[in-house]
């Protein structure tokens, strides 16, 4: 057995970036600040590195894979009691390594590495720098401790702590009321998804009788007395383990920005760019596809229906986000509307998926695009914020004809398109293909979903390509009115392009690696076989999706344009995005204000608190009435005393006899 | 023995009680109300008096507390009658009436 | 270790701070005096970890008893247990970060910290007594300077709401005095909490006085609907008070209904438990609503207040092990975290000299650390994992899921949900206060905080982050405590 001690220390590291940073970042740091985290994060990089090769590599006879199969097992490398509650429930610190949580503490560490490069430049010159890398730190720290958790609870813990710190981060420019508002908003929701989190864990640990992820699998998979307990007791027609299961989903979807709870994904674009890169689409948003898979034995061994909601609403998200996508003009938008199409897959891959197995190819293919879809997207996203940097906008419309100021981050950008959009050998084809293949295999309708999904999703990215590099023969627009900040950003620093570089190789290479191999449901490596023959339906798709694309937008026209006039209404619905904001900000606003806290709190001054003063009042009444009493008069004085002493009489004699 | 009933001279203690008490509550004067008060004390003294001589007639205990009072309400009236002289240098005037100070 | 150290050591600074002259003194010598009691709540601790370290498990360490009224078995008898010494050790943390945080404070600086040490010596003696009529003479011992303090240093309605909260507060100790009398006379005339442990009190006492109990300590801890008080009473009050009153007077209550009537009474506490939990249930739910409305950041604080000892009671109700634990965590953590709040807002309110969130914004620019302070009080308030308040509402919630039953159910869900809504006040609050642009162009010249509301500041994060980061060591302490409680909590209702 292979000491895996030293994995604590992957998390921790970033956790001492942001202990020193947040203590000392604003004064004392403050000049190498961004060095220190970086320096953190990269020692936590290489040692996640060094993880997934004493894991996967070569010497996984000694190590992942015991010496009967070939099957890399869970590892529980550390542990002990953080809070116990009672014998046999409580949280744990730990960390357990298995094929997905090395895979994903290598994506987070990898990519929160780019992301801290980057940001060397992209956030040069900010007045709260050091405080920035604070926050990148705890994020770092707090979603590397959530994939190695091996307690649901622990998990939850770090859950809410990336969700503080993105909350953090997206409220970084805390001056700017949108930001603070997105911010808000990215909290609240996650937070109200939370909510089901925590009580789907109430209800598993309470039946489960353990917080203990493994022992919660096994017990809930197998039939155990607890299994018996959760299954025969219901709720409104369903077990309690089909409640648990989606609330726990629930929670999942939240974070994941899966639909209806996807409103706050667009608004927490308003963060700085690179942070969007890192969080809001490579690591945290996948948490939710992380938690499912965590849990996935259970979902798929003992509650199929449960599952089946996974699929559902992954499919349904995956699509409604690839058509907001089409029509929204903000490029960090369009982005975060891919990412949630994006997670939409990895979700009904999960769903269609079965345990064990060739069944279990739409759980590796989910895995396996959660790893591609990190690299490109945060691709992508560090594209964008090279060109926000040069153009000082967000707009798709203030852009055009970029390709010749900017030509690495065009080449970056074009490879991450081609990469999403599924062409091959760019790396977002090979996980793809398996996502459809395993849809394919198991429910029809959700493959043509995806299948649909996939053209849609060639289109809005290459709208947004030849939209920015190509359209337009001048090339940046704005950059004439403000020749101060073209000349500071002139060209892009090395700490800028290198990641790109870096994350353009993986989204051309990672394709490439035999996930299968890997990462699978039990851990017994798979082989996967795509035919040919079923590639050509998505390639095509995504082809002519490119080609419109480049119709509509390879040029300044007014196609598009006409277009949109074309579809009046449904274009109007779509570009508001489905006016779901504004459904929420109806229930929020009018019914739980207006409805619920206003009269609560003018029930408690007037009535609980009225009743209060009512009795004060009552007092005070009632001692107005009878002051008169006390006149001052002596013979009132006598005459009531003269009145009392002849009453005691009466009682005394007639009365109380004995 | 032919002696007076005991009633005779409760009759006569409850009518001296009485008086006092009207006295007393209807008086404006504080003098007369002294002297009200003086009144009612004497017909609890003639109570006590008249009881112990027709219940314990062995006993003095009666006659005894009759002594108490009648130097109480000595004291009594010396502090009362100071009292109102004080009130009288204040106030002008003796009138119950217009020592209401002590109210509400 | 001699305890009474707990009561001489606050009396004798009162008195010497009384003595003196002028603020300079009169400050000095309180810190000094406060720090002592620090210092002496972690000898506190360390000598009773080495106590129980050694093996010893009496149920009360360090017990000391005089006779005090021998005619009706009044003793001064004190004594600890993992409970108490948590809260002593709150008690001293809140005292002295309240004496810092009024460095100057003034008119009449003088009686203002000796009447704050007063306090103290109240909730030290309180948290010390085993004795149940000292413990109602401590606990009256901390009501009246209350009124004082908020009387004339206070703020607002500062008369009305004084005398709201005197009125309140006494009409809960005589309730309190009744139940005491009931248990006096129902007991065998007995004021000793452990001997009245062991006697077993009949079923008759029981459902008699446990409502007089409960409803006079539950007055303190903001029952609904008896919390009226909390709101104006914490607005009013000066900063120091609004600490103590939140962090530790609040307290005084939800420990009295935890040691003295659930305790001693526990067939009438598993009776009672569902009035109980719907009661913390509303008030968990209700002024978590209340809180939304409100646009003044002491009411903000003051109203969810209300909400988090809902939790304290919930738990108590719930009578599970995990639930009565998550009870007397929340009673320290909710202690730490209101009083960093209070703290907090009235640094705010000292420089911008407005609490009210419309009119503020943007202060993260001008005083960074206040509003940082401010945040993490806010992160802690809504339960943010790694601050203390996440560590004692998942026990309560994990504990009342332990009681199956549906209306059980419900209210934990309820419960649970609270913490929504508790995200959606705090961050409207910390919004609209601390982020945004700097709305008054007058708070673009505030000075950020001084070396003493650091220093307070620094104290109550460390407390709560202590307690966030590491539960387990908490929880060791308190662990004998409440299984000690569990067991005769067990053992009554098998006699029964």
């Amino acid at each position: 057995m292979a000491n895996y001690n030293y994995i604590a220390w992957i998390p921790l590291l970033p956790l001492a970036g942001f202990v020193l940073l947040g203590l000392f970042g604003r004064r004392r740091f403050r000049g190498f600040s961004g060095i220190l985290g970086t320096g953190l994060i990269l020692a936590a990089a290489l040692l996640s590195l060094y993880a997934a090769w004493q894991y996967f590599g070569a010497g996984a006879g000694a190590a992942g894979v015991t010496a009967g199969g070939s099957a890399y097992k869970p590892i529980l490398a550390m542990k002990f009691t953080w809070l116990s509650f009672s014998p046999g429930l409580s949280i744990d610190m730990s960390v357990l390594l298995d094929p997905i949580s090395v895979m994903m503490i290598v994506v987070v560490s990898l990519v929160s590495l780019m992301v801290h490069i980057f940001s060397l430049g992209y956030m040069k010159g900010e007045e709260r720098f050091g405080t920035y890398y604070a926050f990148l730190s705890l994020f770092s720290f707090s979603m590397l401790g959530l994939v190695l958790s091996g307690n649901i609870f622990q998990l939850f813990i770090f859950w809410e702590l990336v969700g503080c710190s993105s909350f953090l981060l997206i409220g970084y420019y805390y001056d700017r009321p949108s930001a603070v508002a997105a911010s808000k908003k990215a909290f609240i929701v996650t937070r109200f998804a939370d909510l089901g989190f925590l009580i789907g864990i109430l209800i598993l640990s309470f039946y489960g009788e353990t917080l203990d992820f493994g022992t919660l699998i096994h017990r809930l998979t197998t039939p155990s007395p607890q299994f018996l307990s959760i299954t025969s007791a219901s709720f409104l027609g369903f077990s309690l383990l089909s409640w648990g299961l989606t609330l726990v989903f629930i929670g999942g979807a939240g974070k994941s920005a899966m639909f209806p709870l996807h409103v706050w994904l667009p608004d927490a674009m308003e963060g700085p760019t690179p942070v969007s890169a890192l969080i809001h689409a490579a690591t945290m948003v996948v948490a939710g596809v992380y938690l499912v898979a965590r849990l996935f034995p259970v979902f798929s061994l003992s509650d199929p229906p449960a599952l089946g909601v996974v699929a559902y609403v992954g499919a349904f998200s995956a699509l409604i986000a690839a058509i907001m996508a089409c029509t929204q003009t903000d490029i960090k938008r369009v982005l975060a509307y891919s990412t949630m199409s994006q997670i939409g897959y990895m979700m009904f891959a999960l769903g269609v998926s079965k345990y064990g197995g060739e069944g279990g190819l739409g759980y590796m293919a989910s895995m396996f695009h959660l790893f591609t879809h990190a690299g490109f997207k945060a691709l992508l996203f560090l594209c964008a914020g090279v060109i926000i940097h040069r153009v000082h906008s967000n707009e798709m419309n203030a852009m055009g004809g970029l390709r010749r100021q900017l030509p690495l981050t065009h080449i970056c950008c074009l490879i991450a398109c081609l990469a999403i959009s599924g062409i091959p050998p760019f790396s977002g084809f090979f996980s793809k293909e398996e996502i459809l293949l395993a849809a394919w295999q198991s429910n029809k309708l959700i493959y043509g979903v995806g299948l649909f999904t996939s053209g849609l999703t060639a289109y809005y990215m290459f709208r947004l390509y030849f939209s920015i590099f190509w359209r337009g023969p001048h090339g940046v627009r704005q950059a004439a009115g403000d020749p101060g900040a073209g000349d500071a950003h002139g060209s892009t620093p090395v700490s800028m392009n290198l990641p790109l570089v870096v994350l353009a190789l993986g989204a051309l290479l990672a394709g490439l690696i035999p996930f299968s191999h890997f990462v699978t449901s039990d851990g017994e490596p798979i082989d996967t076989h795509t035919p040919l023959s079923f590639s050509i339906a998505p390639v095509a798709l995504a082809l002519a999706g490119i080609g419109l694309a480049a119709w509509l937008y390879g040029t300044m026209s007014d196609r598009p344009r006409r277009l949109a006039s074309a579809i009046g209404g449904l274009y109007r619905l779509v570009y508001h995005t489905f006016y779901i904001d504004e459904i929420y900000a109806f229930i929020t606003k009018k019914i739980l204000f207006n409805l619920v806290g206003r009269p609560a709190a003018w029930i408690d001054r007037n009535i609980v608190d009225g009743l209060m003063n009512g009795l004060a009042s009552f007092t005070a009444w009632i001692s107005a009435l009878i002051k008169g009493m006390q006149s001052g008069k002596m013979q009132d004085y006598a005459l009531y005393f003269f009145t009392g002493i002849a009453g005691l009489a009466v009682l005394f004699i007639y009365i109380w006899k004995n | 023995m032919n002696q007076i009933p005991l009633t005779h001279i409760l009759f006569v203690s409850t009518a001296l009680f009485f008086i006092g008490m009207y006295g007393l509550l209807t008086r404006r004067n504080l003098i007369t109300m002294l002297m009200s008060v003086e009144l009612i004390l004497n017909s609890v003294n003639i109570n006590f008096v008249a009881f112990n001589r027709y219940l314990y007639a062995d006993k003095l205990d009666g006659v005894f507390f009759t002594l108490f009072i009648i130097t109480i309400a000595a004291a009594e009236a010396a502090v009362a009658i100071a009292i109102m002289i004080h009130l009288y240098r204040n106030l002008n005037s003796i009138d119950v009436e217009q020592t209401d100070e002590m109210k509400f | 270790m001699n305890l009474s150290l707990f009561i001489i050591i606050p009396l004798v600074t009162a008195v010497a701070v009384m003595c003196c002259r002028g603020l300079r003194q009169a400050r000095w010598i309180s810190l000094a005096g406060s720090l002592g009691q620090l210092l002496l709540s972690f000898v506190l601790l360390f000598r009773f970890g080495q106590e129980r370290a050694a093996g010893n498990s009496s149920r009360m360490l360090f017990e000391y008893r005089h006779s005090w009224f021998a005619a009706w078995h009044i003793d001064y008898h004190i004594g600890v247990d993992g409970i108490s010494v948590a809260m002593i050790l709150l008690t001293a943390v809140i005292v002295l970060a309240g004496v810092l945080v009024s460095w100057n404070k003034g008119p009449w600086s003088k009686e203002f910290f000796s009447l704050l040490l007063i306090l103290a010596l109240g909730a030290y003696g309180f948290f010390l007594s085993l004795d149940l009529f000292t413990m109602f003479f401590f606990l009256e011992l901390s009501v009246i300077p209350k009124y004082l303090l908020i009387g004339i240093w206070g703020s607002g309605r500062k008369e009305y709401s004084a005398m709201k909260l005197a009125l309140m507060l006494m009409s809960g100790s005589a309730l309190v005095f009744i139940g005491l009398l009931g248990l006096y006379y129902g007991s065998g005339h007995s004021f000793d909490i452990l001997q009245l442990a062991q006697v077993p009190i009949s079923a008759g006492v029981q459902r008699t006085f446990f409502p007089c109990l409960f409803i006079g300590f539950g007055i303190f801890t903001a029952l609904f609907p008896l919390h009226t008080w909390v709101p104006d009473g914490h607005s009013s009050a000066p900063t120091a008070a609004s600490m103590f009153l939140a962090g530790i007077s609040m307290k005084l209550g939800a420990y009295g209904c935890l040691r003295v009537a659930t305790y001693l009474m526990p067939d009438a506490a598993r009776e009672y438990a569902p009035i109980i939990i719907v009661l913390a249930t509303i008030a968990i739910v209700y002024g978590a609503f209340a809180t939304m409305m409100q646009k003044d950041l002491k009411y903000i604080n003051a109203y969810s207040s209300v909400s988090h000892c809902g939790f304290i009671l919930l738990g108590i109700g719930m009578l599970t092990r995990a639930a009565i634990n998550g009870a007397v965590l929340q009673m320290i953590s909710h202690g730490l975290m209101t009083a960093l709040f209070f703290a907090s807002i009235g640094m705010i309110y000292d420089r911008a000299h407005t609490r009210m969130v419309d009119r503020l914004g943007g202060l993260l620019k001008v005083m960074p650390f206040i509003s940082t302070i401010f945040v993490i009080a806010g992160l802690c308030s809504l339960g943010l994992p790694g601050l203390s308040s996440f560590v004692a509402e998942i026990t309560v919630f994990i504990g009342s899921w332990q009681h199956p039953g549906t209306m059980y159910r419900l209210a934990t869900i309820l419960a649970c949900a609270s913490i929504v809504i508790t995200a959606v006040y705090i961050l409207r609050a910390s919004a609209q206060t601390v982020m945004g642009p700097v709305k008054d162009p007058q708070f673009s010249v505030l000075t950020d905080a001084a070396w003493y509301e650091r220093l307070a500041s620094i104290l109550l994060v460390a407390g709560i982050v202590v307690i966030g980061v590491a539960p387990f060591w908490l929880n060791d302490l308190l662990k004998p405590g409440i299984d000690a409680f569990m067991v005769h909590a067990g053992q009554t209702g098998l006699l029964k």
